[in-house]
């Protein structure tokens, strides 16, 4: 049930792009096409996985008992390089064809926030979830990453189909581009404040 | 001299890295629900660049070219973790209501945009100057948005006053009216462009 309320919460009342703005950059980048936005997606959701893994243990087994946890951001963000560094390698040697199709998604994500930002919070905040605030342990945190991957990926996919009909129509010419694009994301996010509450 | 002062201006308005090159829209959408939280934001962004743009012009030498995105970073996270420290130390407040978005100047592409696209290629003083009026652009365009979505949402400008509370338009300060806001803008500035050509 605990789970449940995070996953629900972080996909629908707290979504990454919608009421977090975290991960701005690629939604806004890689929304152009629904077929970059779906290997974008997938990247983000094993990266972020990945990287709460290994950063919520780097944290409590190194940076705790060093008493280092100033050093967060500048461990956190070297962590996150190495991995995708490593995703990138290990992937090109096990299973080319998924190579390929998220290949030109990887690099782009060490310098999505959404990542380092997941990392940071789930570390450093207090959460409310199951009636006591408390920090997460790290099966919540790990939950917490999927479901802020899975609220990424939706808002990603729906804006980039809704893209895709923007493009055939004739908005005003300043209008063109991006600023369609970004009140088009603000009527979105308008759509998701409607979720406040359920939770 | 001339080629200095271009440098610096650069930033300011032709290539305003938010309203131009669309760079770093993370922290421009979250942290401009008032005019003095943009701004805030903006000068932490303009020190951190400042200071990297510097070093990072300092140290071209000494730096491998193939791992250079790595050193740049830490480089760049070294001065975000000074700038938290600072922050955390003295103006608690505003530290509190940027939460996150202090630590996360590390990922703000312009920052790393500007380590790798000039201050790698330049001598010291230039890429001072190019940080600096980067910099300025960037807090002038969220101060710009802090300003509208402030004036639209809460009546009030800096924390002053100046429409009635029913004249407000709470939607201006939640997440969705960042989005707006900075479509129009952008829209303007746009159209603007265009008519100067």
């Amino acid at each position: 049930m605990k789970y449940l309320i995070i996953i629900l919460s972080t996909i629908l009342v707290n979504n990454v792009i919608f009421s977090q703005f975290l991960g701005i950059c690629p939604f806004l980048g890689t929304s152009k096409k629904t077929s970059t936005a779906v290997g974008m997606s997938a990247a983000v959701i094993f990266v972020l996985t990945l990287a709460t893994l290994v950063t919520w243990l780097t944290n409590r087994y190194i940076l705790i008992p060093l008493n280092l946890t100033f050093l967060q951001t500048i461990a956190f963000i070297l962590i996150i390089a190495a991995l995708v560094q490593m995703v990138e390698i290990i992937l090109k040697k096990i299973s080319p064809a998924l190579y390929t199709a998220l290949g030109v998604f990887l690099p782009l994500i060490t310098t999505n926030c959404a990542v380092l930002g997941v990392s940071l919070t789930v570390v450093t905040k207090e959460f409310n979830y199951g009636g006591v605030a408390h920090m997460l342990s790290l099966g919540e945190s790990i939950v917490y990453a999927v479901g802020i991957a899975l609220g990424f990926s939706m808002a990603l996919i729906i804006f980039a189909g809704i893209r895709e009909h923007i493009d055939l129509m004739e908005p005003p010419k300043g209008m063109k581009g991006t600023p369609i694009a970004l009140i088009t994301a603000g009527i979105l996010a308008l759509a998701f404040m409607g979720f406040t509450g359920i939770v | 001299m001339s080629n200095n002062l271009q440098t610096f201006t650069k930033g300011l308005v032709k290539e305003n890295p938010i309203l131009v090159l669309l760079l770093g829209c993370c922290p421009t959408l979250a942290t401009t629900t008032s005019a003095i939280n943009g701004m805030s934001m903006g000068l932490a962004t303009t020190f951190v660049l400042v200071l990297s743009n510097i070093f990072i012009s300092l140290l071209k030498g000494f730096i491998p070219d193939k791992v250079r995105i790595p050193c740049f970073i830490v480089v760049i996270a070294s001065f975000v973790t000074l700038v938290q420290l600072l922050m955390q130390a003295y103006v608690p407040d505003i530290y509190e209501t940027l939460g996150l978005f202090i630590p996360l100047i590390v990922v703000n592409c312009i920052v790393l945009g500007r380590a790798e696209a000039f201050a790698s290629k330049n001598p010291v003083f230039p890429s001072l100057l190019d940080g600096l009026g980067m910099g300025l652009g960037f807090t002038l365009a969220l101060t710009l948005l802090g300003c509208i979505r402030e004036f639209l949402g809460s009546g009030s400008i800096f924390g002053l006053t100046i429409l009635p509370e029913t004249a407000n338009i709470l939607v201006f300060i939640l997440p969705p009216g960042a989005f707006i806001c900075l479509g129009f803008v952008i829209a303007i500035v746009n159209k603007l462009k265009k008519e100067s050509h």
